[in-house]
């Protein structure tokens, strides 16, 4: 970590972000967005690292088995599990949003983590897929991480599968792509998006920029980096 | 609803951009983190690089230009050009591609798709298909498919190639017409149609974008998912937001050119790699 001093702010304003290093790629632009909304992003996939995390997004490509079995292989399950059971801030991106739903029909059905209640279906749809663009939200509650955001904005998808949510009261945002998706859904401390943030532009930024003020509001006087 | 894309396509040399633009007022037009800046200002969807370096310390300096160039731009870069292994794409998507375009060595040895797509996801791997008409008798027309820049014919065909590329698990295409590329006379409707019948994933229409009527038929008429284009910015007829007007005018649905930044101008620390 570089001096102190060389930081106007101060080290104690900002917010320690770990983005979870599965080898999934992708990590680099989750990294620059985050500290383009003012917070220090952390790439590791140190359990140790995650465990002590004030937040934590867990970005991702590819597919949900080799996921699961890439965040097994590296003991990294336990670590999210109990930063999502604290309360931490927590986001979850295209692969990381579908990993936190109880299980993926890709390639089979893949158990996944089981923090939100629902599964993870490929699409059935005459239009090409994977769905690979920029579409539209319709925002359908309201939500501190779509501050600012409003229905019809564009972000960017790739994905092939998307996820059923069993609650209907966690879903913020739906998206039309042969028929209509949960693109963003939220509870309690997690959240997480289908699209991309950090390569939808200005709306993305926006949204990992809420994210980083609702996670400094969330863990209060403990938003400085960990003590080490 | 899912929006067609405009691509904007830039030739590289050595970390430089090569082929100039003129819409955009830049002290150094060939420095490709402005030129990238500039164009996500003006609302491009996507960049593509094309690097056309042919020494290995150039290459190196590639790799740099991606890096400062994702780390300050915040939509989907691909970048393609002398990609021959996996190795080559993982250096790409490392240092910030999102995507990796693959043209002459998946011709070569097809496995090299199926390779990439396993490794990192269909959904990073573009192939990059150079397509000529071929005399035919009867029975419409025929295309085959180029390599090495679109100096060396090859046995294929370039439909049946498409087909090809995307069983083996590429995640779009870029089909690039060698009879209409820099006439700015349109792209070769028939041959996106074509392509577009026979494979599942999206086609980028390239070559012989000249007038927004162009564009407007290629993801009509041509079925096409997505545009790329160089000549019609770097000569600095048209900008984006003309042509995303022009679309959206005639039913075309597209992200408005607004919706690109004006992102805030944060000067991050740790600015390197």
């Amino acid at each position: 970590m570089p001096p102190s001093s060389i930081d106007p702010r101060g080290p104690d304003e900002t917010l320690e972000v770990v983005v979870v290093d599965y080898d999934a790629g992708n990590l680099r632009s989750v990294r620059r967005a985050l500290e383009h909304a003012g917070a220090r992003a952390i790439v590791s996939d140190d359990p140790r690292a995650v465990s002590a995390a004030r937040a934590v997004v867990l970005p991702g490509v590819g597919a949900a088995s080799e996921t699961m079995e890439k965040l097994r292989q590296r003991r990294l399950v336990e670590p999210l599990l109990d930063v999502i059971a604290s309360g931490r801030p927590f986001l979850g991106v295209c692969m990381g949003m579908q990993a936190l739903f109880d299980f993926s029909e890709e390639g089979g059905s893949h158990p996944c983590l089981g923090v939100l209640p629902g599964r993870v279906v490929r699409f059935e749809t005459d239009a090409p897929v994977p769905h690979m663009g920029w579409n539209t939200l319709d925002v359908v509650s309201s939500h501190p991480l779509l501050a600012g955001i409003e229905s019809g904005a564009h972000v960017y998808f790739v994905h092939s599968y998307y996820p059923v949510p069993g609650e209907a009261a966690m879903v913020v945002a739906e998206t039309e792509y042969g028929g209509r998706f949960a693109s963003v859904v939220a509870r309690d401390n997690v959240m997480a998006t289908q699209f991309h943030p950090e390569k939808s532009g200005r709306t993305g930024l926006a949204i990992y920029a809420n994210f980083v003020t609702l996670a400094r509001a969330r863990t209060g006087a403990a938003a400085g980096p960990a003590p080490r | 609803m899912l929006t067609k894309r405009i691509i904007p396509c830039f030739d590289v040399d050595g970390g430089r951009v090569v082929k100039g633009v003129s819409f955009v007022d830049l002290r150094d037009a060939g420095d490709p983190v402005a030129l990238a800046r500039a164009y996500d200002a003006g609302g491009a969807d996507e960049l593509v690089f094309l690097d056309i370096t042919a020494s290995h310390e150039g290459r190196e300096s590639t790799y740099q230009m991606i890096a400062e160039t994702a780390d300050q731009v915040f939509i989907p870069l691909t970048v393609g050009g002398g990609v021959r292994t996996p190795g080559d794409m993982r250096r790409m998507l490392e240092h910030g591609a999102d995507k990796v375009g693959v043209n002459t060595a998946a011709v070569e040895r097809p496995a090299l798709i199926e390779e990439g797509a396993r490794r990192f996801g269909s959904q990073c791997i573009v192939v990059s298909i150079d397509a000529k008409q071929i005399p035919s008798a009867g029975g419409g027309p025929r295309w085959r498919v180029y390599t090495h820049g679109g100096r060396r014919e090859t046995e294929r065909d370039a439909i049946e190639w498409a087909r090809e590329a995307t069983e083996r698990g590429a995640g779009e295409l870029l089909v690039t017409s060698m009879d209409s590329d820099g006439h700015q006379s349109g792209y070769d409707l028939e041959l996106l149609r074509q392509v577009a019948e026979v494979v599942e994933v999206p086609v980028i229409a390239s070559g012989g974008a000249g007038e927004p009527e162009h564009l407007y038929l290629a993801l009509t008429e041509g079925g096409a998912h997505a545009v790329l284009a160089a000549s019609i910015f770097h000569f600095g007829h048209y900008d984006i937001s003309t042509l995303k007007r022009y679309l959206a005018d005639r039913g075309v649905a597209v992200r408005p050119a607004a919706d690109g930044a004006p992102v805030a101008e944060t000067e991050v620390p740790d600015a390197r790699p």
